[in-house]
């Protein structure tokens, strides 16, 4: 009896990987033509090249406000779900992402206290800032964020894989305790822009703060890149990651720093979003049954932002004439996924790391 | 000797091990001079505490060592860059794998990193040294396994092959047989011992396991509970007593002739037995495990037992007290001895 040695890597994540793009880019089709004004394909593809015949109100329906919202959705997924990826990878933990761990709060600590500072000129919480303000934003969320992160993990050298979740938990309620505060000397109507920004929304984001979001995500998501290899020695731990090679203290401070631009760039222009980060690794490592990083993060890129088109696309409510929580449909899409993997290992422990 | 056993692969100077938190320094074993040499397999033995995962650990260079030097093949260890390091050195750690979503080949392929490129794609040569560290643990055919699914026994050899990719010279391992059954401990030590001669390889492993490391280790280093580190062939260290004197206590002598600690909850019953062969011997090892003292004449003793031969097997004819019995299986002997109420001949 003779069992064949299968080739390695498999051959099936090509065509897993050409899939993914496909699905992603139907459904990026999809959502420029349905909204409050449904469009057919033949409208959308003529605003986006311009032809002469075109409805200029069309054109700017579909340039200026459904391409820049679908582009957000694309990045915010893919930041989310490799932050919540290097993040799991980093705390050896499979329920380690933005949200659970607090980072999101952090941020939204940071823009709080920008809000509060900025609050005298006038100035509501995305719109009407300029780039140096987008900037000012991006480093004030991604300050709260990398802030969180690294208590975190001073912390959870000391613990166990579950209490770590418990101190994200923690220090969520105590950041969200501050935020609260700050918020209550702040004035009505900016509390009225925090909570709906609370909600999640990928519409705050115009070409004009594009400029910012785009270039922060794209370069983090360059940086983790470089680091496939330390996040795969990672897995084994941190004594076996340092005796293949891995400088892992600067591996690890990048990483986190990466994960914090993205997490903390997201929060800060679209909201606080959850279960991204945890759903998008895990059905990138169901999909693919692996956990090499030179697979997983390319795509947990194209699931997550898989997740994030669908759970905008539904929350637009197609249809309906209202506009759902973001966060309520990325919940209800994530937590099953969490549910259904937890269930299928059985263990915390077993499931990863 | 051949002088591939003179090459030093690591060695190190006047060293000091321990730990120092905040400032305060606690030694674990100080003034210590080491050889690990090419081609040879070396044990390390001592009780619990003593320093064995300290000395290993300090040797990985994942702890600092208080002071010494240490040299990996004539540099100073702590000026070879961390990838560079790790073509030399390689260890295998008590610390748990990952489970989940990860195949027995990625594992292995991990200790490629110090060779591969920043993606970590793999070329000829790395796949050639993966496919030769399966084949040098006996793990072929485990390639596509999920580790989660992995036995005991067959996660060490990956482990060890995961190190055996990193083709380096020196590999340490931390209590590898910890958690194996006797015969996966026989089969991973002689992996492990084949390994060093073929490959000239110096190999140190720490173990709790005394009567194997005598039986393949080529050398033996003993750390004493004192922090003293006792070098020696294991024939050599099992006849000066050393062993006696760093292991044995109150409950446990050193049989030098077996090569093996047994206990003695100091008997006051003798039995004599007669008999030769195999079912003497094991007859010999149950009494010894009931608490029986073996007397070498049947003078004094409260039980003498003969072993003997008939056409049908083997039979026990037991004497005690002026009883005669007979059994017809050592099982038989074992249930009337611990029958029998002892405890009142003895105070006669």
């Amino acid at each position: 009896m003779s069992t064949a040695v299968p080739t390695y890597p498999p051959r099936r994540s090509a065509l897993l990987f050409c899939a993914l793009g496909f699905a992603l880019l139907l459904l990026a089709g999809l959502s420029a033509c349905i909204g409050s004004t449904p469009l057919s394909l033949e409208v959308v593809l003529k605003a986006l090249v311009g032809a002469p015949d075109i409805d200029p109100v069309l054109q700017q329906i579909v340039i200026d406000f459904r391409l820049p919202r679908i582009l957000t959705s694309i990045l915010a997924g893919a930041a989310l779900a490799t932050a919540g990826l290097m993040m799991q990878t980093i705390f050896r933990n499979p329920l380690a992402d933005p949200f659970v761990l607090g980072v999101n709060s952090g941020a939204s600590l940071g823009v709080a206290i920008v809000l509060l500072a900025l609050a005298p000129t006038g100035l509501s919480l995305t719109a009407g800032l300029g780039l140096s303000g987008q900037i000012f934003l991006i480093l004030a969320s991604t300050g709260g964020a990398a802030a969180t992160l690294f208590t975190v993990l001073v912390l959870s050298r000391k613990v166990d894989i579950m209490s770590v979740l418990i101190i994200g938990l923690m220090i969520s309620y105590t950041v969200g305790a501050l935020v609260s505060i700050l918020m209550y000397f702040s004035m009505a109507e900016r509390l009225q822009s925090f909570l709906s920004w609370s909600f999640g929304d990928y519409g705050n984001v115009s070409w004009a703060q594009m400029r910012a979001f785009a270039p922060a995500i794209i370069a983090a998501l360059a940086i983790s890149l470089l680091f496939v290899k330390p996040l795969d020695a990672l897995l084994l731990g941190e004594r076996y990651a340092e005796s293949v090679g891995t400088r892992t203290q600067r591996a690890r401070i990048t990483i986190l720093l990466a994960a914090s631009v993205l997490a903390g760039t997201v929060t800060g222009f679209c909201g606080p979003i959850g279960f991204l980060g945890i759903a998008a690794p895990h059905l990138s490592r169901y999909l693919f049954h692996t956990s090499c990083h030179r697979v997983l993060i390319p795509a947990s890129i194209l699931v997550g932002a898989l997740l994030s088109l669908s759970s905008d696309f539904i929350a637009r409510g197609p249809g309906l004439d209202v506009s759902l929580p973001l966060n309520a449909i990325t919940a209800l899409i994530g937590a099953p996924v969490i549910i259904a993997a937890l269930i299928k290992q059985r263990n915390l422990k077993r499931l990863f790391g | 000797m051949t002088p591939a056993l003179q090459t030093k692969h690591l060695t190190a100077t006047n060293l000091s091990i321990g730990y120092s938190v905040k400032g305060q320094n606690t030694c674990v074993a100080e003034k210590l001079e080491l050889a690990l040499n090419a081609g040879e397999f070396v044990c390390l033995l001592g009780p619990n505490g003593a320093g064995k995962s300290t000395l290993i650990r300090t040797l990985a260079g994942m702890q600092a060592p208080l002071s010494g030097a240490l040299k990996l093949q004539d540099q100073s260890f702590h000026s070879i860059e961390p990838r560079e390091r790790a073509r030399m050195i390689s260890v295998v750690l008590t610390e748990a794998l990952p489970l989940g979503m990860m195949d027995a080949y990625s594992l292995v392929a991990l200790g490629r990193h110090p060779y591969s490129g920043w993606l970590g794609g793999l070329n000829h040569s790395d796949k050639a040294r993966i496919a030769w560290a399966f084949a040098a643990v006996g793990a072929q055919g485990l390639e596509a396994r999920q580790i989660g699914e992995l036995s005991d026994g067959e996660r060490q050899k990956i482990s060890i092959a995961r190190a055996l990719a990193q083709e380096a010279k020196v590999m340490l391992l931390d209590e590898p047989t910890a958690f194996l059954d006797l015969p996966r401990r026989v089969e991973l030590m002689s992996i492990l011992r084949t390994l060093a001669h073929r490959e000239q390889m110096g190999l140190l492993l720490s173990t709790h396991d005394l009567d194997l490391a005598l039986r393949f280790a080529d050398r033996l280093w003993i750390i004493t509970a004192e922090g003293q580190l006792i070098q020696g062939y294991p024939e050599q260290l099992a006849m000066s007593g050393t062993f006696a004197r760093v292991f044995a206590n109150e409950n446990l002598d050193w049989d030098a002739e077996r090569g093996a600690f047994r206990t003695h909850p100091h008997p006051c019953l003798k039995a004599h037995i007669n008999g030769e062969g195999l079912y003497a011997i094991w007859t010999r090892r149950a009494l010894e495990r009931l608490g029986f003292g073996i007397a070498e004449s049947d003078e004094k003793s409260a039980l003498r037992i003969q072993v003997f031969d008939t056409h049908d097997g083997t039979e026990w004819s037991v004497a005690s007290n002026g009883n005669q019995t007979t059994h017809t299986s050592i099982g038989q002997l074992i249930d009337w001895i611990r029958d029998e109420d002892w405890s009142v001949r003895s105070e006669r």
